[in-house]
């Protein structure tokens, strides 16, 4: 294919590609998926000042943080889920960078969600959603747009007596997206990929199990999704290069040409 | 009879806050044994192990038969009082600001004459019960108290110095999620405490009791986590002016010793919640505690910490808790250490097993969280430093006094 990556250079400087973040803040209080206790937990994110100006280091301002790989805006790699442990490459360090950039595809339910914190992703849904904006091309991202990310922590997180209330999808729907539209990885809003509920499926946690067993990828805890057009956005997502990571918090950028919409 | 407190008024901004001085702290070590005692509520002096004798002031040998054959034991407290005087004028800039201050002889049944400060409810010529309390300086000193409790006794302002009673003080709780941060709310407020600030973490997390907590009177929710450096530090900011008695009800018990455990994670939360919770409390919250020390009728009092009695010796099936413990148990030293020139009193509570989910399988006795929060409470108003709560933690300390290694050993069988 005939393309200039100097023209799409000059795209994003003059304003013609948009760069938009897909990003929350790294923040104390962002909330972090919480298992029962008796399992280990996932770090938040923690920072401590090593010197701003002063005594510990008079002309330099830095800190220490400390973060679990599953914390904030994060990437998950197919070694995240049992189902894929034994795959090649399933790790973010070993992971192609090539499959760092890729497009996506926007499904839109914020409406139901607003409706329903129990709302669950369908294959129904998903071929409505096609019969609109055509059928999901292999190799892209599907980005659930739930407006989850502009809810307060409280309902953000949906913690109630039985478990997180959380919208997600069904295991039919994530395995129809890998075997039927071979897709590049799913990712959320939520601070999981999976329904909030999704313990109870079979297998449980459907997007992890099925999408990490087909070696594909994972995004969480995303905003922004509300300015992405249905098809024609490009994500960068490219995960710190941990040893054998499962994941790790990333800076998830969209960037929009004049053909995406 | 004593005047009851009111309530402070609010302090003028306008003005100087009067720094914390200490009355003279400078002890033998053989006057220690009274610090000892002291600092957990006993009345004891020494008594001669040959001829019996009571003695006071403390010394080396016995006064009346001369052994060396001293030591310090539970009295009786009873006597009466001799002599009373009033102090007006004083060169001892803690007693200048203090001044008039009532003093006297108290001739204890048990022999000795002894010079103590005087509650006000306590005249010449009466009988009276004496103490020993640990004064801002954290030295002991002699009070006498009527023999019979008078009403609002409490508000006497001589054993108000060596108290740290909650009423009308603010107090911070700082971890309101467990169920003894929320039966400590309760208390102080039951106490009198003017304000009762309850720490929260997390508060887009549910937990038990979270829609009691708000209605417990004069309690104010305010987001803390002890994890998170920056959140100690921003309610300090705002309230650490404020906070006259802090509570540290932060706990994480996971059973488990060393080897048993497969990883680091969970004894590094342990380590962060509560050693290193410890730490940035006294760093976000101490510098102010320590220079409040003298202000007024709601200066700040004390810095309680809640350590399990595994601290003093480990318990190996929650192994790594007890390590972590007991870390808590010696930066409480060094905060002992740094806090007393302020005037406040660093007390370390120690407990067994309590009757909360992380120990369900424990058998009892365990210490119910409401037993823990008034014991609390009722040591914060005797001004003392260490305090025993429950059966195993009394069980504790006295096979530790009498033989630490054979605990040691038993604990671990």
């Amino acid at each position: 294919m005939a393309f200039n990556l100097r023209s799409f250079a000059l795209g994003i400087a003059d304003g013609s590609i948009k760069v938009i973040d897909l990003t929350h803040t790294l923040s104390q209080e962002f909330p972090t998926i919480v298992l029962p206790p008796e399992f280990g937990q996932c770090a938040p994110f923690r920072m401590e000042e090593v010197s701003r100006y002063d005594e510990r280091g008079p002309a330099w301002y830095w800190n220490n943080i400390t973060v679990g790989e599953h914390t904030g805006t994060h990437f998950d790699a197919p070694i995240h889920w049992i189902s894929g442990k034994d795959l090649a490459n399933n790790s973010v360090d070993t992971i192609d960078p090539a499959k760092f950039i890729a497009p996506a595809a926007v499904i839109d339910c914020s409406q139901e969600c607003a409706a329903d914190a129990d709302f669950m992703l369908t294959v129904p849904f998903v071929e409505s959603w096609e019969r609109q904006h055509g059928r999901i091309e292999a190799g892209n991202w599907v980005l659930l747009r739930t407006d989850w990310s502009k809810r307060p922590y409280a309902g953000y997180a949906g913690l109630r007596d039985d478990g997180a209330h959380t919208p997600g999808p069904t295991p039919a729907v994530v395995k129809w997206l890998v075997e039927e539209r071979d897709v590049h990885g799913f990712g959320t809003e939520t601070i999981g990929t999976d329904y909030g509920q999704g313990q109870h499926f079979n297998p449980p946690y459907p997007a992890h199990f099925y999408m990490h067993g087909k070696g594909r990828f994972g995004l969480q805890c995303l905003t922004n999704l509300d300015l992405l057009p249905a098809k024609g956005a490009v994500i960068f997502a490219a995960p710190l290069k941990i040893k054998q990571g499962s994941g790790s918090p990333l800076r998830v950028l969209a960037l929009l040409g004049q053909d995406a919409g | 009879m004593t005047q009851p407190l009111t309530r402070p008024k609010r302090k003028n901004p306008l003005k100087k806050t009067r720094l914390p001085l200490s009355p003279h702290a400078v002890r033998s070590r053989a006057a220690h044994g009274l610090t000892a005692a002291a600092a957990q509520g006993r009345f004891e002096l020494q008594v001669c192990l040959d001829c019996k004798a009571v003695i006071y002031p403390v010394r080396d040998a016995c006064p009346a038969c001369l052994s060396a054959r001293v030591a310090f034991a539970p009295v009786a407290n009873g006597g009466t009082v001799l002599a009373e005087t009033t102090v007006r004028v004083s060169t001892e800039p803690y007693f200048r600001e203090r001044v008039p201050w009532r003093v006297g002889m108290v001739k204890l049944d048990v022999g000795p004459v002894v010079i103590a400060h005087l509650h006000g409810d306590v005249l010449e010529g009466q009988r009276a019960r004496l103490q020993f309390k640990l004064d801002k300086g954290g030295a002991p000193v002699a009070i006498a108290l009527p023999e019979k409790d008078t009403p609002n006794m409490a508000d006497d302002p001589q054993w108000r110095e060596m108290t740290c009673d909650p009423k009308f003080r603010r107090v911070l709780i700082t971890d309101g999620r467990t169920a003894v941060g929320q039966a400590m709310a309760k208390a102080f407020s039951q106490a009198g405490a003017a304000t009762v600030f309850v720490g929260v973490a997390d508060g887009w997390k549910p937990f038990a009791g979270m829609d009691a907590l708000p209605a417990i009177e004069r309690v104010e929710i305010v987001p803390l986590d002890l994890t998170d450096t920056e959140s100690v530090r921003e309610l300090a900011e705002q309230n650490g002016g404020r906070v006259d008695i802090l509570v540290n009800t932060a706990e994480h018990v996971r059973p488990g010793g060393l080897i048993g455990r497969h990883g680091l994670t969970v004894a590094r939360e342990e380590m962060d919640i509560r050693y290193l919770g410890l730490v940035r409390l006294a760093q976000a919250f101490g510098p102010a505690m320590g220079a409040r020390g003298a202000d007024g009728v709601n200066s700040a009092a004390a810095f309680v910490n809640l350590l399990s009695v595994h601290a003093l010796v480990n318990w190996p099936a929650y192994g790594a808790y007890s390590a972590t413990e007991a870390a808590c148990l010696s930066a409480a030293q060094c905060l002992r250490a740094e806090l007393r020139p302020g005037g406040v009193k660093v007390m370390n509570v120690f407990f067994g097993p309590l009757e909360t989910d992380w120990f369900q399988t424990i058998p009892p006795p365990k210490v119910a969280p409401a037993t823990l929060a008034n014991a609390v409470v009722d040591a914060l108003k005797k001004g003392l430093e260490d305090v025993f709560v429950g059966d195993v933690a009394e069980d504790i300390r006295a096979r530790l006094a009498a033989n630490p290694k054979a605990v040691e050993r038993e604990i671990g069988e």
